[in-house]
């Protein structure tokens, strides 16, 4: 069992708005802000909880495909542009497709364990309405074996990815239970992005959000087992944070209060080549919280609030079971008991999740860790959940690819 | 012949125009979709018109609506270009599909081009002379087997048929505009009609995804017989309601109902603009002519188009000008007829004193884009009537006389033997005309 050699600690959360269709500014049409804005906002979100910028040792960015939306790479050097004292400094862009916010993390906890920093940025960026979700579709089945599987794959590589994942769930546990917890799932998830402002779906208004969950599939146009509303949407955005060493907290001069301890983390990556082994598990998920668990030494009854990688309705319930909050085949049944709502035994996605919030597929990991940030330290606003006194840690997912890069990190209150 | 041999040589007459580019757009991709599946043979579209210019419009036109289609229907496209391993991105094949819609057509001011063509499709202007001159002249150059579609709205097919001579070889085949969106085709046959053209007519249907509605060849069909008189209903309100709505007070109002109150895609003025006050003006005279019994004409009609201000549409589809003005496609004046000038709608709050002098809007109402997609429509649309029914406010009387008025016309269409039942009546208002629902409905029985 892997331990960390000292104590690591995240602070100093900041989400952008995720911006697309849903907001109420949005127009596909108009000028929109590009990937300097969205890095530049985090960052200096960030910044400006800490008292010392030159504090700052390295920076960590998490992107997944800047190269193809906006044509842009060399990501790590655009990172200096949040701040001068960032010139010269060492800065790294990580890749794990839509894992690659937790990758971006994970790399900056080495960075401190490694002891070549106490202080470390990390961004996690997305801006992908630069190009019609047709061709989205394009450039996201990048995360998938492009040789092996992009010619024969579907318009809507990933959606259809899931919705095999789906079909194989309707036949193993039945049609209707399923499908009704992936309506349910669409629902909380829109009811808890409506307290946050920040949220993609914050405007949504949509009158009876379980009808619009249970809208038939049209395979002509879409997938064959799911809806749109199953669908995480199309987002830009970032998201950025402090990791930092106990003597980086007094660098940056945040207190341990406002700052939430790395109780332990894992990864796993799986073979991109070969198709998952069970299309209703998420094995790889499995693994890497299973390390995560085994690092912080605790079970899945000492967490106390949740975040999950739910790109689609179907991979988050999968993910419940993947993380052990209940059996194989139960995970639909507790979402339809209303266990993983805002207020009820294991609050999942309080801020709407990947469905609600939004995905800005490369900066999902960090948004996570912010949100996990801001609940355990109580800075959650009206997305506050309550975290109980002897279940004082949170759990978040950050997936890559149909399950197969995936971080899972776990945190704890400092107080 | 089968509907695949004769899709190797099509034409389109007047297919520049608004509603020809549709056309062609709708076949040109059934035609290069065949292409892809039969390498070996070759199809052709001969795009016909008269303008050189137009026709440069058209291609820019169909190239950019192309795209649009392939995206739409990329989950199909990766299906048809399955066996092209150089195509893997959604990128390659809507390019390719793009490509291969444009290769299949020969844009032309030569009518003798459409020579070849086995089945022609005319768009041309609604006149009876000159659609049977045209005609006749390509029924000199064209097989003996050629069938022959028109999209007349309002021409009765055997007048057509008889005066070119062509032994029930057309049928109506009325598109409704944009044919790219709309549903609906309404489908004119004559007791002369070939059965082997009605049977390839509903092919044609499914293969372009067209909802095919019946209408018996009396002059204006359906979709005009009902349009034609709802446009008559709306200027007498306007005239009736002068007193106390005077000028352009009066065009808004009714206008206001006829969308607002009766939850439609567009006012009933709108509406008029959109299709042009010219056409409109023409095809009332088509089926005057046609009509033994009656005489559609409107003074306002007629003055407006003396003004020469009738609406239409740009070469980019922005809307023209008509009895409204309008900014970004939507309303932001009304035309006064008697100044010469528009009153624009912001203008020393004029609309809103309308609009209080109406009243509100009825308990439970949506707007039309609201329920377009609404699963529980039919339930919000029964409460909003319900409650309007209740009401005794100018606006709800006004807009329960044009839901009274809508449907005495729908029942006469059905009377009067144009359509065979009240369900083909409804099935053209809310396929080609996009309304929530059917003029003949018990919302407020």
């Amino acid at each position: 069992m892997k331990r960390m050699r000292k104590p690591v600690y995240f602070t100093a959360g900041y989400n952008t708005v995720s911006f697309g269709s849903g907001r109420k500014e949005f127009h596909p049409k108009k000028p929109r802000p590009g990937l300097e804005h969205y890095i530049n906002e985090a960052g200096k979100g960030v910044l400006e909880q800490i008292s010392d910028p030159d504090s700052i040792d390295e920076g960590v960015i998490g992107n997944f495909m800047a190269a193809r939306f906006n044509r842009q790479g060399n990501l790590a050097s655009l990172m200096v542009n949040i701040h001068p004292s960032l010139q010269y400094k060492p800065m790294v862009r990580v890749e794990g497709a839509c894992g690659s916010g937790g990758l971006c993390l994970t790399t900056a906890v080495k960075s401190v364990l490694s002891e070549t920093a106490d202080v470390v940025l990390g961004v996690g960026v997305e801006v992908q309405n630069t190009v019609k979700a047709i061709y989205g579709a394009d450039i996201l089945a990048g995360a998938g074996h492009y040789a092996g599987e992009r010619k024969e794959g579907h318009a809507y590589f990933f959606p259809a990815k899931f919705s095999d994942r789906a079909g194989a769930c309707y036949a193993k546990y039945g049609h209707d239970k399923v499908r009704q917890a992936m309506a349910r799932w669409y629902e909380q998830a829109i009811l808890n992005a409506r307290k946050n402002p920040r949220a993609q779906e914050y405007h949504n208004r949509i009158d009876d959000l379980f009808a619009a969950g249970m809208t038939p599939p049209n395979p002509r146009a879409f997938c064959e087992h799911i809806n749109i509303y199953d669908c995480s949407k199309v987002s830009d955005g970032a998201s950025a944070l402090i990791v930092a060493s106990e003597e980086g907290l007094d660098k940056i001069g945040i207190p341990k209060s406002r700052a939430v301890e790395l109780a332990g983390f894992g990864v796993a990556v799986a073979d991109i080549t070969q198709p998952p082994p069970d299309q209703t598990k998420m094995t790889t998920v499995a693994a890497a919280v299973k390390k995560a668990y085994e690092m912080a030494g605790i079970t899945s009854k000492d967490v106390g609030v949740l975040e999950v990688h739910d790109c689609f309705t179907i991979g988050g319930i999968l993910e419940l079971e993947a993380a052990q909050f209940v059996g194989e085949g139960e995970a639909f049944d507790f979402v339809l008991d209303g266990k993983t709502r805002f207020d009820a035994g294991i609050p999942t996605n309080a801020t709407g999740g990947l469905i609600g919030f939004g995905h800005y597929t490369g900066g999902t990991g960090v948004r996570e860790a912010v949100d996990l940030i801001h609940q355990l330290t109580g800075q959650a606003g009206d997305s506050q959940v309550s975290v109980p006194s002897d279940r004082p840690y949170g759990l978040m997912i950050s997936m890559g690819g149909n399950d197969k890069t995936v971080v899972s990190c776990i945190f704890k209150k400092t107080s | 012949m089968t509907l695949d041999e004769r899709l190797e040589n099509v034409a389109v007459l007047g297919a520049a125009g608004k509603m020809g580019s549709g056309i062609v757009l709708l076949l040109a991709q059934e035609m290069a979709r065949l292409k892809v599946l039969n390498p070996d043979r070759s199809y052709h579209l001969y795009a016909v018109d008269i303008s050189e210019k137009a026709l440069d419009g058209l291609m820019a036109y169909l190239r950019a609506q192309a795209v649009k289609a392939a995206e739409k229907g990329c989950v199909m496209l990766r299906e048809l270009y399955k066996n092209r391993t150089d195509l893997v991105e959604n990128y390659d094949i809507i390019d390719q599909f793009t490509n291969d819609v444009g290769s299949v057509i020969r844009p032309t001011t030569e009518l003798s081009m459409a020579g070849k063509a086995r089945m022609v499709f005319e768009a041309i202007v609604e006149d009876e002379e000159v659609k049977i001159r045209i005609l006749k002249t390509l029924d000199g150059l064209c097989p003996d087997d050629t069938f022959y579609f028109s999209n007349t709205s309002s021409i009765p097919i055997h007048i057509l048929d008889e005066g070119v001579g062509l032994d029930g070889c057309i049928i109506g085949y009325h598109f409704y505009n944009p044919p790219a969106v709309q549903k609906l085709a309404e489908l004119i046959s004559t007791q002369n009609t070939r059965k082997e053209l009605i049977d390839i007519s509903h092919e044609i249907a499914k293969r372009l995804r067209k909802k095919i509605i019946p209408s018996n060849d009396v002059a204006g069909f359906i979709g005009n017989g009902h349009f034609m008189r709802d446009i008559l209903h709306a200027v007498a309100e306007v005239k009736r309601i002068a007193g106390t709505f005077p000028g352009v007070e009066g065009i808004y109002a009714v206008n206001k109902i006829s969308q607002d109150f009766l939850i439609r895609p567009m006012g009933i003025f709108q509406l008029i603009d959109y299709v042009g006050v010219d056409v409109c003006q023409l095809i009332m005279k088509v089926m005057t002519a046609h009509l033994p019994d009656e005489t559609l004409e409107s003074d306002l009609i007629n003055r407006m188009v003396g003004k020469k201000v009738i609406g239409g549409q740009y070469a980019d589809g922005g809307q023209k000008d008509g009895f409204l003005k309008y900014e970004k496609n939507r309303p932001v004046g009304v035309y006064d007829i008697d100044k010469g000038q528009y009153v624009m709608f912001d203008m020393d709050g004029w609309t809103k004193k309308v609009d209080d002098r109406l009243g509100p809007l009825p308990e439970g109402w949506s707007a039309w884009r609201k329920l377009l997609m609404d699963p529980k429509k039919e339930e919000k649309l029964r409460i909003c009537f319900g409650n309007l029914k209740t009401m005794d406010t100018p606006g709800a009387e006004l807009a329960k006389a044009y839901f009274k008025r809508s449907e005495e016309i729908g029942k006469g269409l059905v009377k009067d033997g144009v359509a065979q039942n009240a369900e083909d009546v409804n099935g053209v208002l809310t396929n080609g005309f996009y309304h929530l629902y059917g003029p003949i409905n018990d919302y407020l029985a």
